[in-house]
């Protein structure tokens, strides 16, 4: 990949410009290339198992696994339950476990409670149900003012809630790693767990939108 | 350490921006950059220090780079700092010093179950027995710790409620700083949004933050 690749993927965030262009993303792509190959020299990285790794994430483990999650305690309360009870465990019965997912807790929105979920002191986000996170997620707006302003970053995603709706922002300063529950959206009793699974997005179970039915 | 990753209630930093076609990493070298510090860092410092290497990143630096830059600041700084590499390592990319991994690195074959399995920071051992019980008033300390930790500056001093008891977890004050991993009760603790942010928050709203027992006395 060149330099080419990462200015056109870019998030569009006038701050990372610079750290966007072509020159400062080569001085980076030559630095890393240093360091990788003095950590394999080292003994400490084996080539392979990097790559292993990274596809690992690009791959397999994404917001489709915390979908499941939610399809299936939208058609399961008994599920719903121990997912609301111990989402750890619940979570494992999917099959679905591991990094940044060790302690997890599993928040449920409902007409009256809105859940949002950040980190304000780094980016920590449960991986193992939704993958590695946005850089949105990860950059200094949203960290700094999700938990002052609320409702005026869920504005700007889109949601609007009305003052009767407590919010309730959860800010993962710990090892313990949060996932919203969204409202199962009207007009979907007919569908399957797979189908309303693929309804759920990662924005939903971050707690910064809602579900909605397409069509 | 006050830095200025401690960012929570700043309203400077203007909307949130948002890419809906966002790759999962922008370039090559982010890429790199995930894999190795994921395979490299257990074998060089704690996760505590590591966090806490980045909030000691030059903090002009810290807010113009994004996420993959701050780790590899991260690590290596923290290669240098643990005599793994020298700064001359780093600038010329050839090898001088010997030592490194005491044992074979991961093989591919083990990503799957590694990461599956994860790294629980729970313990049974340490300091077993909560001190406060869900429903207790708390008020969080006013703390100012030039190192490491994880009671942000919005939350001190403020009055809040036990909301659950989460178990015993590495302290990552101590954690982060050699002191070991000295487990001590965490717990999630609610504050309205009205205490944190003035008479002008909405009444209902609330907030709840991951605190362990030694930033919090009784209310």
């Amino acid at each position: 990949m060149s330099a080419e690749h990462g200015r056109h993927n870019a998030p569009p965030d006038p701050r990372l410009e610079k750290q966007h262009a072509p020159e400062q993303t080569q001085i980076l792509e030559e630095r890393v290339q240093k360091l990788e190959a003095l950590l394999v020299a080292k003994g400490l990285v084996a080539t392979e198992t990097l790559e292993e790794l990274a596809s690992t994430y690009e791959n397999d483990i994404g917001p489709m696994n915390g979908a499941r999650v939610v399809a299936r305690a939208w058609t399961d309360p008994a599920y719903k339950q121990r997912l609301l009870t111990n989402a750890t465990a619940a979570i494992g019965e999917l099959g679905i476990s591991g990094l940044q997912g060790e302690h997890m807790v599993v928040v449920e929105n409902t007409p009256s409670v809105h859940n949002v979920v950040l980190c304000t002191l780094c980016s920590c986000y449960p991986w193992p149900v939704l993958g590695l996170p946005p850089t949105w997620y990860k950059m200094a707006p949203y960290r700094s003012r999700a938990v002052i302003d609320p409702r005026g970053v869920l504005h700007e995603f889109g949601v609007d809630l009305p003052e009767s709706v407590e919010v309730r922002v959860w800010d993962s300063s710990a090892e313990i790693r949060y996932m919203v529950l969204p409202e199962r959206p009207q007009g979907t009793a007919h569908m399957s767990e797979q189908e309303l699974a693929k309804l759920v997005t990662r924005d939903t179970m971050i707690g910064v939108a809602r579900v909605e039915v397409k069509g | 350490m006050n830095g200025v990753h401690d960012m929570g209630g700043m309203t400077c930093y203007g909307r949130v921006i948002r890419d809906e076609n966002e790759p999962r990493f922008h370039a090559h070298w982010e890429r790199r950059v995930f894999g190795m510090t994921m395979l490299a860092i257990g074998q060089i410092a704690t996760l505590d220090a590591f966090r806490h290497a980045i909030e000691r990143m030059d903090p002009t630096h810290y807010l113009s780079s994004t996420y993959y830059e701050h780790w590899l600041a991260a690590l290596e700084m923290l290669a240098v700092e643990k005599g793994l590499l020298s700064p001359e390592e780093l600038a010329s990319g050839a090898l001088r010093s010997k030592g490194g991994a005491t044992e074979p690195p991961l093989p591919p074959e083990a990503v799957r179950q590694v990461v599956a399995q994860g790294a629980p920071c729970d313990r049974n051992t340490g300091r077993l027995t909560p001190r406060f019980a869900p429903g207790d008033r708390v008020k969080a300390k006013n703390l100012h710790p030039v190192g490491h930790t994880r009671l942000p500056r919005y939350a001190r001093g403020k009055v809040g409620v036990i909301d659950r008891v989460h178990g015993t977890f590495i302290y990552p004050d101590t954690n982060a700083h050699g002191g070991g991993e000295q487990p001590q009760p965490l717990y999630c603790v609610r504050f309205d949004a009205m205490e944190l942010w003035g008479p002008h928050a909405p009444r209902k709203d609330s907030l709840r933050v991951d605190l362990w027992e030694d930033y919090l006395e009784p209310a």
